[in-house]
């Protein structure tokens, strides 16, 4: 694993990340959102999870993203008020960065480097998911049909 | 001999890398990486200002004229023109309009097309990169081109493109699920997603004359008009192209750019264009392989690119010859009869493997797809539906 | 200098307590969304760093965790818009703080 490869995978996505959750305009934010994911997508490559980076593109940024630029598209009553930012909220923030950071400095037995693992094949995943994950399967089908009937009856406009 | 001119490219470029015997294994890779990216580009940037003025002179030809006929012999050096047009005129942006997000949705769309590119096998081993879920890249890298399509829209402040924004969205969306299924069959049957191993499932030959390509298959056959079917309208072609439609709604998404980010937009269509057939030339058609067994000393690439220009002349064709379709008609088209028949060649490729390929296999999946494809037509008709049409003349 | 798991997981933390920031100090509905989908991002580079840094089963237990997650938030994220718009229509606003009928 390239260590400056990593580095600029991780600043590029953090920075990212900032500027999604500080940004004042909402389209600007979803958009640095959709890059910050790149980013993650970007660090899954690099930690050997190929089809794991490529479905989160494919499934974030391909649908997740537009969505959430169709829904600020049909949102837009009141863009252009300054809304204020909640101070309270940042300090929360930064604290639970902090403990997290701090806890996983001290436990010494993370301090390790990637052991050597031979890559990790499309077909070992289909595998696993026919095999030992078959039921979580299905149930994921049947969670995402509920979840598509779901969303299009709460938008679809009542017949009057 | 016909091994060497089948490998000559990959045996320039390792003379190309020998210049750098000595250095550190990533600077190999990097160069490697790098004379791959520049050739990718040379060629089909290349091929695009080719195929530019070539569809202008097809076009032209079926409507019984001749096409852009001055600039060189024949007209061949027409995209120089049309270059250096592009590059000298004046950039304008619009004064409200979001000027990072109106910049970067030309430079994203045309990333995003070339990125595609990157997969396909063009000769034996001649994949630019070869990645292990090479199809899931494809799809996942195109599925971008709908927020780059978005941001131009958006970014340009203007409503007819926002309109022309959603249309388009709308369509690329309801079309990519047809597009996605319909490469289903095929990896299922091959059981991998690495585009040099689905090439290499197609190189047989029964009786050395009928080549072994999924096209000749039913569920094949069914799938590689479907998937041809989404890629015209991934690429926003006509009959589908209302996003782009000139009497409709000025220029769609692409109304505020002028000059080289308009022309950037029109690279970006051709190139998604060209990764689609790649795809479905490396998926139904046998990929570089030669359809007769005695051809085989053609070199691969020829195969590929003869293949490549066999699909784009049927897109021109189609160009030429459909007029645009409604913007309904087009949904209707998609989710009620493309969706429902793509999971059909699902299940008559299964049914097909499972009768171990043989004369049973294709009669069972070629009942299953003329099955559902009758019970489709008889539920879809729409010759109830509308009253039939009176015609009034002036008296 | 190869990364040891401890910067993947800080990084992680990081992409965490920012998808938190934008969860709690925002006050439009899309803001906390995007929170939300950011910290289910980051639990699954957690997720992928353990799989990748700790013994290797078979099946890969990590990058199945992950892909089922993928899943589940792309979901929750729609049902979550489709509130959204349903709200928008109702109360025509998307501040939280004015959406408080509920409140005793």
């Amino acid at each position: 694993m390239n260590s400056a490869a990593f580095i600029v995978t991780a600043i590029f996505t953090v920075a990212a990340a900032l500027a999604a959750a500080t940004l004042r305009k909402l389209m600007h934010a979803a958009l640095s959102f959709a890059v910050a994911l790149v980013g993650v997508a970007a660090l899954f490559f690099l930690l050997g999870a190929e089809f794991v980076g490529l479905a989160l593109v494919f499934i974030y940024i391909g649908a997740v993203a537009v969505l959430i630029v169709f829904t600020i598209l049909l949102t837009r009553r009141d863009v252009g008020r300054n809304r204020g930012f909640n101070w309270g909220g940042a300090l929360v923030a930064v604290a639970v960065f902090g403990s997290l950071t701090w806890s996983i400095l001290k436990t010494q037995s993370l301090a390790i480097i990637a052991p050597h693992m031979p890559a990790l094949t499309v077909k070992q995943i289909g595998a696993a998911l026919m095999t030992t994950y078959v039921w979580p399967l299905q149930c994921v089908g049947l969670l995402l049909t509920a979840a598509l009937i779901g969303a299009l009856i709460l938008v679809m406009e009542e017949k009057r | 001999m016909s091994k060497s001119t089948d490998q000559v490219f990959l045996n320039a470029k390792q003379w190309l890398l020998s210049w750098l015997a000595g250095s550190p294994t990533w600077m190999v890779q990097v160069v490697s990486s790098l004379i791959n990216i520049f050739t990718l580009l040379a060629v089909f940037l290349t091929l695009f200002a080719l195929m530019s003025v070539l569809e202008r002179k097809i076009l032209a030809r079926m409507q019984n004229r001749y096409g852009p006929n001055r600039v060189g012999p024949f007209g061949l050096f027409q995209p120089i023109a049309d270059g250096i047009k592009m590059l000298i005129k004046e950039d304008i942006v619009p004064m409200r309009a979001d000027k990072i997000v109106h910049f970067l949705a030309p430079i994203l769309i045309a990333a995003v097309a070339i990125l595609t590119l990157g997969v396909i096998p063009y000769g034996r081993n001649m994949t630019p990169f070869t990645i292990d879920g090479g199809i899931l890249f494809f799809f996942a890298v195109g599925s971008a081109t709908e927020l780059a399509v978005f941001m131009a829209g958006w970014g340009s402040n203007n409503k007819y493109s926002m309109l022309g924004a959603m249309r388009a969205i709308a369509q690329m969306i309801s079309y990519e699920l047809p597009l996605i299924i319909s490469v289903l069959p095929v990896v299922m049957v091959v059981g991998s997603l690495t585009p040099d191993r689905i090439v290499a499932a197609q190189a047989e030959y029964t009786f050395g004359l009928v080549p072994r390509w999924f096209v000749f298959t039913p569920w094949g056959a069914a799938a590689f008009i479907l998937f041809f079917v989404s890629g015209l309208v991934e690429s926003n072609r006509t009959p589908f192209d209302v996003p782009e439609g000139e009497s409709e709604i000025v220029a769609g998404h692409m109304t505020e750019y002028s000059g080289f980010k308009y022309a950037t937009f029109f690279m970006a269509e051709y190139l998604g264009m060209f990764a689609v057939s790649g795809l479905g030339i490396t998926l139904f058609l046998g990929g570089w392989h030669a359809p007769v067994r005695m051809l085989e000393f053609i070199p691969s690439y020829i195969w590929f690119f003869a293949k490549l220009s066999a699909l784009l002349f049927v897109y021109v064709w189609v160009r030429g010859t459909l007029p645009r379709i409604r913007v309904d008609q087009m949904m209707n088209f998609a989710w009620k009869f493309m969706l429902p028949l793509a999971f059909t060649c699902i299940i008559a490729a299964a049914a097909w493997h499972y009768c171990r390929r043989g004369a049973r296999g294709w009669l069972w999946s070629f009942l299953v797809i003329a099955i559902v494809y009758t019970a489709l037509s008889m539920l879809l008709d729409t010759k109830r539906k509308f009253a039939p049409r009176v015609y009034r003349f002036a008296e | 200098m190869t990364p040891t798991l401890q910067v993947f997981l800080i990084v992680s933390a990081a992409l965490f307590s920012i998808g938190l920031l934008a969860a709690l100090s925002r006050r439009h509905a899309i803001f906390i969304l995007i929170g939300i989908e950011m910290m289910l991002a980051a639990a699954n580079v957690n997720f992928i760093a353990f799989w990748r840094f700790g013994p290797q089963h078979q099946p890969p237990i990590g990058v199945m965790i992950a892909l089922f997650s993928i899943a589940i938030a792309a979901a929750e994220a729609a049902v979550g818009l489709a509130m959204v718009i349903a709200v928008y229509r109702h109360y025509h606003t998307t501040n939280v703080d004015q959406l408080d009928q509920l409140k005793g």
